[in-house]
């Protein structure tokens, strides 16, 4: 019998077979892909690696160790709970993309070399085009444009940097590179686009929002994440990522709390979360990368879970901006309680999944003396929960009523977001579960009294914070407007930069066809017609003024120049031409 | 069921409901504010010894946060929606 089959596989060429089938069967079918390979998966041995020789090199397509392992299992979980909340999303695309996508995710995780590793990360941007394209709006397409032209050329830096990586190492396996070497730096700069650093994050609120329904919710699981995974597996311990991760927790608030489309909201929170697991790889410490993959198990999950509350929140109203929404609990109560349960989490409320993952990462930090850092992610800890925790629930769902009467979300969306939201508490209570599948032993204690209350102050002072600058008006209100960002430099540079093409190449061109050819060339041809007779009369000259009957300079000239127009000399001179050939020839 | 939702009271809507909200808001703050004494702290850094630091950390950030993301951060960065189009 087969023994193993590897997770990505199962989940690409089941992908192929979805269009073929109808009604339940296919719903059935997808429901049981993740299962049977999730099944595969649990009864691979830590350890395992398959090797094969290639051209040389050992391809390594599969390879398992315990961070490639909490990885493989969040994914397979969330894979499944996007594939319920799209159920009555009768979209083949979607279906294909997600699957596809997922199982390119799957690939990057356990590859065990660069080779295998790059084809599944391409792959992955690829099928994630998709799912934004499938929204089947212009602005996702133009959206989808730029997602594509930032993650090339961040696959091609990446590219670069392991073609160099292996031409230094004599090998292809996956392993630790830390920062050393140009195509280290490379590589570095590669994972970095996909992670949604500061400055390269903008691909992120600028393609997740125009992303389908169910697409965000997958969207929202893996590029970034896998980034992460593929930063821990490669630049542990590399201390610019602490720094990277500080001001990646930090600055997205302040767009976040602007923002008026509560997807974008929800982008830039990602962003902040993924800092959080930035800083933990940038530590090192045993502590900080269990904190930086628990803090990726359970982020995955309540950012899911905030995505589906908000695409059920836009698939029954149609709106999603937040001067659109409000009194939504009226009509989706269930929904709102989940978003409200996801909104908890992802602020690390005490009993949810945030509380026991979150502060891995940010006593790792204390660990290390780290106070700046530690400031910076308290702050961010503060911020997350004003934007995301308050912000989110509470214009869609509560504030002024819009009025809209809706039914609530469909079944299938309520049921995967009740998955995710018994998962987030689940963890919260019960976090050994969690510890049991980190990288690395674990002894350390989320729950101890201080601890508890130590946040439960911060959360509730930043809640009373968000209360009084409401009540007193100071809160910004929502404005139906549009929030640069650092995109503006290829969106708006991008423009600006054809023009400035335009204007001054097609100003040279122009220029050089009015010299060249309409001056250059016309004169270069009269010259070249005159040429010969010209000279031609200057060398017979002296023999014809000898001549008897000789007419006068000028006549002669004028019929060289005929001839010369009709090609025809006389005997003579060709004679002469001759005469200076032979003796050239006799000469050289 | 859309009339009837119409016509039913919901929670939020009348403002008594609200303001028991707050109210629980405020009691929970000083609550929170007086188990600190009870709370046995082990502290990394010297500034988490003084009394309320948690509190007061996550109420200035906050209202920081805001006041620079609006008088800041907006008048930068806000466009119209269809600035790009």
């Amino acid at each position: 019998m087969i023994e193993f089959i590897p997770p990505a596989f199962i989940f690409i060429a089941g992908a192929l077979l979805v269009p073929l089938l109808r009604g339940r069967v296919k719903s059935a079918y997808m429901l049981i892909l993740p299962a049977i390979s999730f099944f595969f998966l649990i009864n691979a041995q830590v350890g395992t690696a398959w090797e094969i020789n290639f051209l040389g090199f050992d391809l390594v397509p599969f390879k398992v160790d315990r961070l490639s392992l909490i990885f493989g299992y969040i994914f397979h979980l969330i894979s499944l709970i996007g594939i319920i909340y799209t159920l009555n999303i009768k979209s083949d695309l979607e279906y294909m993309a997600g699957l596809v996508y997922a199982g390119s995710a799957l690939g990057v995780v356990f590859a065990g070399d660069l080779f295998t590793f790059f084809v599944f990360w391409e792959m992955l941007t690829v099928s994630a085009l998709w799912l934004i394209w499938a929204r089947r709006t212009k602005a996702s397409q133009a959206a989808g444009f730029r997602y594509l032209m930032v993650h090339v050329f961040g696959g091609l830096v990446l590219l670069a940097g392991i073609i160099m990586y292996i031409s230094e190492q004599k090998s292809i396996s996956l392993g630790f590179i830390g920062l050393h070497s140009p195509a280290t730096y490379f590589i570095f700069i590669g994972m970095g686009i996909n992670a949604a650093w500061p400055l390269l994050h903008t691909w992120l609120p600028d393609a997740y929002p125009e992303s389908t329904v169910g697409g965000a919710v997958f969207l929202s699981a893996f590029t970034t994440k896998t980034a992460v995974y593929a930063l821990a597996r490669t630049f542990p311990g590399t201390e610019e990522l602490i720094w990277i991760g500080a001001v990646m927790t930090a600055f997205p608030i302040f767009f976040a709390v602007i923002e008026n489309d509560m997807r974008r909201v929800l982008s830039y929170s990602l962003i902040n979360q993924v800092g959080f697991m930035m800083v933990g790889i940038g530590i090192g410490t045993q502590l900080s990368i269990n904190g930086t993959a628990a803090h990726a198990f359970a982020h995955i999950l309540y950012k899911s879970l905030l995505f589906m509350s908000m695409g059920a929140v836009m698939f029954r109203t149609g709106k999603i901006n937040a001067t659109d929404l409000g009194g939504l609990y009226k009509s989706m109560p269930w929904t709102a309680l989940f978003c409200t349960i996801g909104a908890a989490s992802i602020s690390a409320f005490p009993l949810t999944s945030g509380f026991v993952s979150k502060s891995m990462v940010i006593d790792a930090a204390a660990h290390g003396h780290m106070s700046i850092i530690w400031l910076a992610l308290v702050f961010a800890s503060a911020g997350v929960f004003h934007h995301s925790g308050i912000k989110i629930p509470f214009f869609a769902f509560f504030s002024h009523d819009a009025g809209h009467r809706v039914k609530e979300a469909p079944p299938s969306m309520l049921i995967a977001m009740g998955i995710a939201a018994f998962f987030c508490i689940f963890l919260g209570v019960y976090p050994k579960f969690l510890y049991s599948i980190l990288p690395y032993p674990v002894d350390f204690v989320p729950y101890t009294a201080s601890h508890v209350l130590f946040q439960l102050q911060l959360l509730m002072f930043s809640a009373l914070a968000f209360t009084l600058l409401l009540l007193s008006g100071i809160y910004p209100a929502e404005i139906r407007a549009i929030n640069l960002d650092s995109d503006w430099l290829y969106r708006k540079g991008g423009r600006l930069f054809y023009r400035a093409m335009d204007k001054s190449l097609n100003a040279i061109n122009k220029a050089v066809e009015q010299v060249f050819v309409g001056q250059f060339l016309v004169e270069l041809t009269n010259h070249v017609k005159r040429l010969p007779p010209t000279v031609l009369a200057k060398i017979c000259w002296p023999f014809w003024k000898t001549a008897y009957e000789a007419p006068d300079k000028k006549t002669i000239h004028e019929n060289l120049l005929k001839r010369a127009r009709s090609g025809f000399y006389p005997i003579s001179i060709i004679g002469l031409f001759a005469a200076i050939y032979f003796a050239l020839l006799f000469l050289l | 069921m859309s009339t009837e939702d119409t016509e039913k009271k919901h929670i939020f809507d009348s403002p008594k409901n609200v303001q028991k909200v707050l109210y629980g808001l405020f009691g929970c703050l000083v609550l929170l504010l007086a188990l600190e004494p009870f709370v046995h702290k082990h502290s990394y850094f010297p500034w988490e010894e003084s009394f309320g630091f948690y509190a007061i950390y996550g109420f200035v950030a906050c209202v920081l946060l805001v006041l620079a993301a609006k008088y800041i951060l907006r008048p930068l960065v806000k466009r119209e929606e269809d600035y790009y189009d």
